[in-house]
């Protein structure tokens, strides 16, 4: 039997069960109980219990408090300084979410305080000049890089030797990495390398310089704020033992600064021996028609209530004459209409829009995830109760095949 | 060969909502699936089994009610099932989860690497995407992801597609390999009335952390470096003006051109 985090004085609990209502994992429940004159108390089940303490700030009577294990940690923690961004490129191009983090990273550093540098970790062959100063531009204090013959394309298992190899030499206190295909897959076998814990597809980052509970020395811990559960229940998750604290980000949740050609940095080259490649990339292939739904500017979005694939093709004049694209919801992929890659939400892509028209999407939590970035919402659907009106800066209640139509015709007219 | 699947049983998150009153999750009436990614892992494990006569086992960690999975998955046509499950596993995070599932995966195995372990390419209820790449790490084994088709040989020697964000990777490679296996990979089977009844008198290995041989100090909360600190509801931003247009379609047109022209949207 585990031991549970949290501990419930039988003797104060007066069975007013706030604490079972301010869980948000159902951790809590009464049990029959010969403590009280209520004959119940409330017990918790060790197994569901995340330690998020909700239930030791919703009791009344102080009957529950928490209790702090001897956990294992990381060794001479206070060696880790500096915040990290993973640098990750293509073909020489590095991705725009690099840029977004070390734009993230220069708010950070400050929350930080002085001595804090910023570093971006490069891998590569061949890399120029120009990519390396760009990073430098962006907020890098320091570009670590690492170019090697057997980097030049993405191998999951070289990448995670080379980053691992970088992190027990310099010790970084904080690594961010863009919740790309490339950041996903790779580093979260470097937190399992490094022995440390990994948040995933953080939507809000935030530094706190606090005492440590367990060893009163100070140090910083990273909130990382991510949605759970599908993006119905927020969390803010922190890894306060070991170092270091790994995050990743999907593209456009923060913004990217312009960048500062009067910035300086140092350029450090690291000659790293490394494993050879495990698998070999014979090609890639594109498709043509390949959209990048997260980079466009319009976005006209069909979901469930297009009822075939036929009706997605008034969609694309619609995009069209807005100069924009085709996204769909999760339903229109599920049901076929649309390819996967132009999905809008928490398992599709997230898109920051300046504009985004939706057809018949009600709205799901995972849906209104992915649109958060988006300046303007206008939403046409249905149901008058549908959650997207919620989210929309202008809500239409009607039937999506007379207003497409129209819509299409008032557009056309304009035009003309 | 044998081929090891990693699925995991998760609420139906589509359905799960926050009780507005009480800002906690409502849980009732929600139902227990697989993990939908998993399902297509569990079909390419099928695949490479129908193919070339491999050993397929599959692994869930996770409360005893998870078993309803693996029957699941001995009907559609595994070979064995292993219940990772004990009160001392709760709490992990996917530092834990992956040490645990990979001391688990290497017990199965009788002490040995499995040619290849299969997992979904993440989990519907964390999302994370962590523990395959995790378990990969612990087992010592090469890395492949978003793997969208799979083409094995006998000999070990495989192709796959991989979809990456520039477009889908040709990558080839050797066994042994951990692989995360993406929707598109294939439309998974359903099990037969034949399989089912097998799948009911199945044996189940249930592995506990003495079983698998577990540090204790890794498994569980204690040996999970991440700790959530807070949950809240998600920031609800008010919604704007609300047209209704049910009786006449062109009042909802003429408000969205109005609206597009106020901020510039059209020319």
């Amino acid at each position: 039997m585990a031991d549970a985090p949290i501990l419930i004085d039988s003797a104060k609990c007066m069975g007013c069960q706030k604490c079972v209502k301010g869980c948000g994992f159902g951790a809590l429940s009464m049990v029959d109980s010969t403590a009280n004159k209520l004959g119940k108390i409330a017990a918790v089940d060790p197994s569901a219990c995340k330690a998020c303490y909700a239930c030791v700030k919703a009791c009344p009577f102080g009957a529950i408090s928490e209790v702090r294990q001897k956990i294992y940690g990381t060794e001479n923690i206070e060696e880790y300084k500096n915040i990290w961004v993973f640098a990750e490129q293509t073909n020489g191009v590095v991705a725009e979410v690099v840029y977004e983090l070390l734009t993230k990273a220069i708010e950070l550093k400050k929350e930080r305080g002085e001595g804090c540098k910023i570093a971006a970790a490069l891998l590569g062959s061949n890399l120029t000049d120009e990519v390396k100063q760009s990073l430098i531009a962006a907020g890098a204090d320091i570009v670590y890089v690492v170019d090697d013959p057997s980097l030049k394309d993405y191998e999951a298992n070289v990448y995670v030797d080379a980053v691992a190899q970088l992190v027990a030499k310099h010790k970084p206190e904080v690594i961010l990495a863009g919740a790309t295909a490339i950041g996903r897959a790779f580093f979260a076998r470097v937190a399992v390398k490094v022995r440390t814990g990994l948040t995933a597809d953080c939507t809000m980052l935030k530094v706190e310089n606090t005492e440590n509970k367990d060893t009163g020395a100070m140090q910083m811990l990273l909130h990382q704020t991510r949605p759970a559960f599908g993006g119905n229940i927020m969390a803010t998750i922190m890894t306060p033992n070991h170092r270091p604290q790994m995050a990743t980000v999907r593209p456009k949740v923060f913004k990217k600064a312009p960048p500062d050609a009067s910035r300086t940095g140092e350029i450090l080259a690291e000659a790293l021996s490394l494993i050879a490649p495990q698998t070999k990339l014979l090609k890639t292939v594109t498709d043509p028609d390949a959209i990048n739904i997260a980079e466009m500017e319009i976005l006209v979005a069909g979901g469930r209530g297009l009822q075939k694939a036929e009706n997605f093709k008034q969609l694309f004049k619609l995009a069209e004459l807005l100069g924009g694209e085709v996204a769909c919801s999760r339903a229109a992929v599920d049901a076929g209409w649309c390819p996967v890659g132009r999905q809008v939400g928490q398992t599709g892509k997230m898109v920051a829009p300046k504009l985004y028209l939706c057809f018949g999407i009600s709205g799901a939590i995972q849906h209104l995830e992915g649109i958060r970035g988006a300046d303007t919402i206008i939403a046409i659907n249905n149901d008058p109760m549908a959650p997207i009106f919620g989210v929309a800066d202008l809500g239409i209640v009607g039937d999506l095949f007379e207003i497409i139509p129209a819509l299409i015709k008032a557009l056309e007219e304009r035009k003309a | 060969m044998h081929v090891v699947v990693c699925i995991k049983q998760v609420p139906d998150t589509t359905n799960v909502r926050i009780n507005p009153k009480t800002n906690t999750l409502m849980r009732e009436g929600v139902e227990s699936i697989i993990n939908p990614f998993d399902e297509y892992a569990l079909e390419e494990g099928l695949k490479v089994k129908d193919s070339l006569g491999a050993r397929l086992t599959v692994v869930t960690m996770g409360p005893p009610q998870a078993t309803v999975i693996l029957r699941e998955a001995l009907a559609r046509g595994a070979d064995d099932a292993v219940l990772v499950s004990s009160r001392a596993f709760g709490g992990a995070d996917t530092l834990a989860t992956s040490y645990t599932i990979s001391m688990a995966i290497r017990k199965a195995c009788g002490g040995k690497t499995p040619d290849l372990v299969l997992f979904g390419k993440q989990a519907i209820d964390g999302d994370t995407a962590q523990v395959g790449p995790g378990v990969s790490e612990f087992l010592d084994v090469p890395l492949v992801t978003y793997v969208q088709a799979l083409r094995l040989t006998a000999d070990g020697a495989y192709e796959v597609d991989s979809q990456m964000d520039d477009g889908l990777h040709v990558v080839q490679g050797k066994l042994p390999a951990v692989m995360t296996v993406v929707k598109e990979a294939s439309t998974p089977r359903f099990a037969s009335l034949a399989g089912w009844m097998k799948a009911a008198k199945a044996p189940i290995t249930v592995l506990d952390e003495k079983a698998i041989e577990a540090d204790p100090i890794r498994i569980g909360l204690k040996g999970s470096p991440t700790k959530v600190v807070t949950i809240f509801p998600p920031p609800v931003k008010g919604g704007g003006e609300k047209v209704d247009a049910r009786e006449n379609a062109a009042d909802g047109v003429k408000a969205i051109v109005e609206f597009l022209e106020k901020k510039g949207l059209v020319k």
